[in-house]
């Protein structure tokens, strides 16, 4: 573990940052050269993950490349980064969608400059959301990617943008406040028990907590994240925030966002305080169960493209969180896995519909129908996309959801049969969308459509590519996440509270202990 | 009852020169306004623009003299005043506030012809009485200072008298702050009554070594002192008169009240209630509890209700009042030093968004409705960007000053077993984010209404406010620096 700062992590960070800060010389009506500055950004981030991922030793389920350096020494707060399994392909799927959803944003006319100006931050906010090993840093950009999404949202979305903005903010504020106080309480708690203030969450993974203590701040800490993946009832704010959002911002919400609710969970909820997962894992499942039949359901009922695709997300991400709550280790694997392949398949929707949305500006499934005669090789794209996002073997949504069954199977039987039901109606959905769209007779409008250009090929090819390769070669991937999620589970598996008794003996010896010092 | 007897032909008990010395920084400011009072008689009208100059010199002086001259921990006059960090602390931030009012207001002055010597005078005037406020260690020259303070800011209120909403304004001021006076000078009696002195530190040997319970006089006198300093807070219930104040005062003086006003107020909230009556905390608690959710909740709710942004922030600035209450039913120090700390934060970013909104003000006539902000974030971004910074530290967003102080806050209330109240005021801090954001849409998300309106752009207004924009982020990146300031503040009042 070297802790030399600033590393490659923090190059990993400021790279777009850097971009941003160039961006701001380039006069703003020269769009070629804005797009250009921030591909050539957001290019270089990708290439630096590549080469992380080169370095990153697979056998290791602890923290690498970890940098530490200490930030605002008066609350104890470090600026404290770190990758393993459980986040390295989080970050390479974040740096991947980076310059597709840029690349897809060529539409964009008004206001370039601001738009990729947001873009750059946000991609800087989400990756140090996922490398922050200090609460209150990671707490710091978790917030911060609001406010550019609300941005985005609020100025370049559709006709009802300034309502979804608000709404996605107000939710997702409401629940990440409460989830502020909880990390104070903890950090307070440890620091009354170890005598030093400290974020460092590898330190707080060690405290022991009382049951009590643990289901308040498991509360705390879930309703953010369950907001955020999001969990039924909290997902109201999703569909409206997608359909309005432009489709960069689509994109990234649901390939990236949404799995900091999930990477949440994994990181610091579970973790944390596993007492109180186990003993919320039932009613978390059932939430999780209801929200993968009731969104594939409500997915079915959609007659907008967008709405359907945004409402499939609650239905798989209810999938990932059943396979998080298994607490075994397919279960988890398979959470991960199916992240990263929701990640994908579900930011190519939304790049699909967009490009449809720009040639016949509809998104409506009714004003479609025999698109396979006039753009057949979108057509076929578009099927490879549905296919894995319904999970079809030798794609990769299969080897996600067939080990969150298998876990889910070994623990909760019961949540398994009822989840495994969602799938088949995902199947049910996505088809019949499919069939409404690209079969059938043809209307007069739809004769003169485009096929796909270079620029989209571009931005769907290399999407395609790891869709086929992670069906059928997945064990590259897993065999890199496997040993943090065997961390993570071994951990739940130590008996970690106290009782009230040893807590209050240990506290009486400190005392006793301190006394004597003086 | 034993009376001090001070024996003023006695030359013991005349200050000597070391201790005038000491109090130089404060006889600074008072001569810096006699001489703009004076000066103002003889400068003809083109030439008053160096009025401006000459205040901001005597209030900077000021500064630098008390970063020399106060070493540590001393009792001047009596003991009647206290120089230590804690007054440091809050000299500097009210001299901060007081420059930057004055920068921002030049050309405010111009367009609405406020008696440009007048006004200096006066904001050097209140500035005065404030600094004593924060040292003042004898309830006497607390009041004493608190009224120096008001009276100018009373007659600020009314200064831009074409305007009949300016005349109410600073009748309801007059009225309600004489009110609130009453309260507080009969708190003082009642203390004195019980306790025998109106020095804090006499005052707080008593509280230590006497039973307190069923000692109706003095908690009576502490509740009455409570009200009249809440009164000067605008906490709720004793709020009525800041949003029609804050409305019809000038610009300039809006941004000044809710900023230095408050600051005083909580310095006197900090050394005397926090600190020297902290043994009566059992029998306030409960108030101050009430006090300061009703502050915050109320507070919220009427902002988000209103259609005018100076008006917002009138409100805004009661909700924000809630939150420093916080630091203060906290108790510890890391609540004390959190209260100073946000009041820091709460400076730069109030004065920020009062200077767009001077920024925005035409030719004579205020323009502050949410409709003035309409498309301006693609016409002038410099303003679009600041206020958006404003806004986003206000709402309690990182990476901004606002979340530093208000995380600091919550930490100080948990820490002393106030959960609930954090929680609270979390749930306060999301209704806020709703019209703090209404500014933004305004902003960026909608197109201006007829032709782009006449911006008035002066040097001075624009560098205050890049001047705040930018201590907002520092105090978001990098606080170490500030925060330990605040601590060895707080830490300087033992």
């Amino acid at each position: 573990m070297t802790e030399s700062f600033p590393g490659i992590l923090t190059l990993l960070l400021g790279i777009p940052l850097l971009g941003a800060v160039v961006m701001g010389f380039i006069p703003r009506n020269s769009k070629g050269s804005l797009f250009g500055c921030a591909l050539f950004f957001t290019v270089l981030d990708l290439l630096w993950s590549l080469n992380i991922l080169s370095r990153f030793n697979s056998t290791l389920g602890e923290m690498q490349f970890v940098e530490r350096v200490a930030w605002i020494p008066s609350y104890g707060v470090e600026y404290f980064i770190g990758i393993d399994g459980l986040s390295l392909f989080l970050i390479l799927l974040t740096t991947l969608l980076g310059p597709i959803a840029i690349l897809a944003s060529w539409s964009i006319e008004e206001k370039v400059k601001e738009f990729l100006l947001f873009m750059l931050i946000l991609q800087t906010s989400m990756l140090g959301t996922l490398l922050a090993l200090d609460l209150f840093l990671f707490y710091v950009f978790w917030e911060a990617m609001l406010i550019p999404m609300y941005f985005i949202i609020g100025v370049w979305g559709g006709p009802r943008r300034i309502y979804a903005a608000l709404k996605f903010v107000i939710y997702t504020m409401s629940g990440s406040l409460i989830m502020l106080i909880g990390i104070i309480a903890l950090v307070t708690t440890a620091s009354q028990l170890n005598q030093t203030t400290s974020f460092d969450l590898l330190r707080l993974y060690d405290l022991r907590l009382s049951f009590e203590q643990q289901m308040w701040l498991f509360l705390a800490f879930s309703l953010s994240f369950a907001i955020k993946v999001p969990l039924f009832p909290f997902h109201t704010w999703l569909p409206d925030a997608h359909v309005e959002a432009p489709t960069a911002g689509s994109v990234i919400l649901a390939g990236v966002m949404l799995k900091m609710g999930t990477y949440g969970f994994l990181r610091f909820a579970i973790p944390l305080f596993p007492d109180a997962a186990r003993a919320a894992a039932p009613f978390i499942s059932t939430l999780a169960v209801i929200g993968v039949v009731y969104g594939a359901l409500v997915a079915m009922m959609q007659s907008d493209l967008k709405k359907l695709v945004a409402y499939s997300s609650v239905s798989h991400l209810g999938l990932v969180m059943l396979g998080l709550f298994a607490l075994n280790l397919q279960g988890v694997q398979g959470a991960v896995y199916q992240m990263i392949n929701h990640g994908l398949s579900t930011a190519a929707l939304f790049l699909a519909v967009g490009m449809i949305y720009e040639r016949r500006h509809s998104r409506m499934i009714a004003d479609f129908g025999g698109l396979w005669k006039v753009i057949p090789l979108f057509s076929v794209i578009f099927l490879v996309i549905t296919l894995s996002s319904i999970g079809l073997p030798g794609l990769n949504g299969f080897v996600g959801e067939f080990l969150i069954l298998l876990g889910a199977f070994k623990n909760m039987t019961p949540w398994a049969v009822v989840a495994a039901s969602g799938i088949v109606l995902a199947a049910i959905y996505m088809l019949w969308m499919y069939r409404r769209v690209f079969f059938g007779p043809i209307s007069p409008e739809n004769q003169t459509l485009k096929d796909v250009g270079t620029r989209e090929i571009v931005v769907l090819v290399p999407i395609l590519v790891l869709i086929v390769f992670m069906g059928i070669y997945p064990k590259p991937i897993l065999n890199r996440i496997s040993p943090s999620v065997e961390k993570i589970i071994a951990r739940m598996e130590r008996p970690t509270t106290l009782s009230r008794q040893t807590l209050e003996e240990r506290r009486t010896a400190e005392k006793e202990g301190a006394r004597h010092a003086n | 009852m034993q009376i001090n007897q001070v024996n003023l032909v006695n030359p013991d008990t005349l200050p000597s020169l070391a201790e005038l010395w000491l109090a130089g920084p404060v006889i600074e400011i008072l001569i810096a306004a006699l001489t703009v009072l004076l000066l103002d008689l003889f400068l003809k009208d083109e030439d008053k623009g160096a009025l401006t100059w000459i205040s901001v010199l005597g209030l900077a002086t000021a500064g630098a003299m008390s970063l020399v001259l106060w070493p540590s921990g001393e009792g001047i006059l009596f003991n009647s005043l206290r120089i230590d960090g804690f007054s440091l602390f809050f000299t500097n931030l009210l001299l901060a506030a007081a420059i930057l009012t004055l920068l921002s207001s030049v050309h405010y002055l111009k367009e609405t012809n406020i008696q440009k010597g007048e006004f200096h005078a006066l904001i050097l005037f209140s500035t005065f009485g404030m600094i004593l406020m924060a040292m003042a260690n004898d309830l006497i020259l607390f009041f004493l200072a608190l009224e120096t303070m008001s009276i100018g800011v009373y007659v600020l209120t009314g200064m831009w008298h074409q305007r009949s909403a300016a005349g109410e304004a600073a009748m309801k001021y007059f009225l309600n702050g004489a009110f609130a006076s009453g309260f507080l000078l009969y708190g003082i009696a009642l203390i004195y009554g019980a306790t025998g002195s109106t020095n804090l530190e006499r005052i707080g040997d008593y509280l230590s070594q006497n039973p307190l319970q069923g000692n109706f006089l003095l908690i009576t006198g502490a509740v009455l002192l409570l009200i009249g300093l809440a009164f000067k807070v605008a906490a709720v219930p004793f709020h009525f008169w800041a949003p029609d104040v804050y409305e019809g005062a000038p610009t300039p003086v809006t941004g000044f009240m809710a900023v230095a006003v408050k600051a005083a107020a909580f310095a006197g909230w900090i050394r005397i209630v926090m600190h020297q009556l902290s043994p009566l905390e059992d029998q306030l608690s409960f108030i101050l509890w009430a006090i300061a959710i009703l502050t915050m909740t109320v507070g919220n709710l009427l902002a988000l209700t209103q259609s005018s942004v100076k008006r917002m922030l009138a409100y805004s600035s009661i909700a924000h009042a809630g939150y420093l209450l916080i630091g203060v039913i906290a108790g510890n120090d890391m609540g004390g030093s959190a209260v100073l700390f946000y009041m820091l934060v709460y400076t730069l970013m109030t004065l920020g968004a009062f200077g767009v909104l001077m920024a925005l003000q035409q030719a004579g006539k205020d323009n502050d409705s949410y409709q003035a902000f309409a498309g301006i974030g693609f016409k002038h971004r410099f303003l679009a960007l600041a206020m958006s910074i404003f806004m986003l530290s206000l709402a309690g967003f990182p990476p901004f000053g606002g979340f530093t102080g208000k995380f600091y806050l919550f930490r100080s209330a948990v820490e002393s077993g106030h959960t609930v109240l954090s929680v609270i005021a979390v749930l306060n801090s999301v209704l806020s984010v709703a019209y703090y954001l209404r500014v933004i849409v305004m902003m960026y998300m909608q197109e201006g209404r007829g032709e782009a309106k006449p911006f008035r752009r002066s040097p001075y207004l624009y560098t205050a406010i890049a001047i705040t924009a930018l201590g907002i982020l520092w105090l978001g990146v990098a606080p170490d620096f500030p925060l330990e300031l605040s601590r060895i503040s707080i830490a300087s009042l033992r």
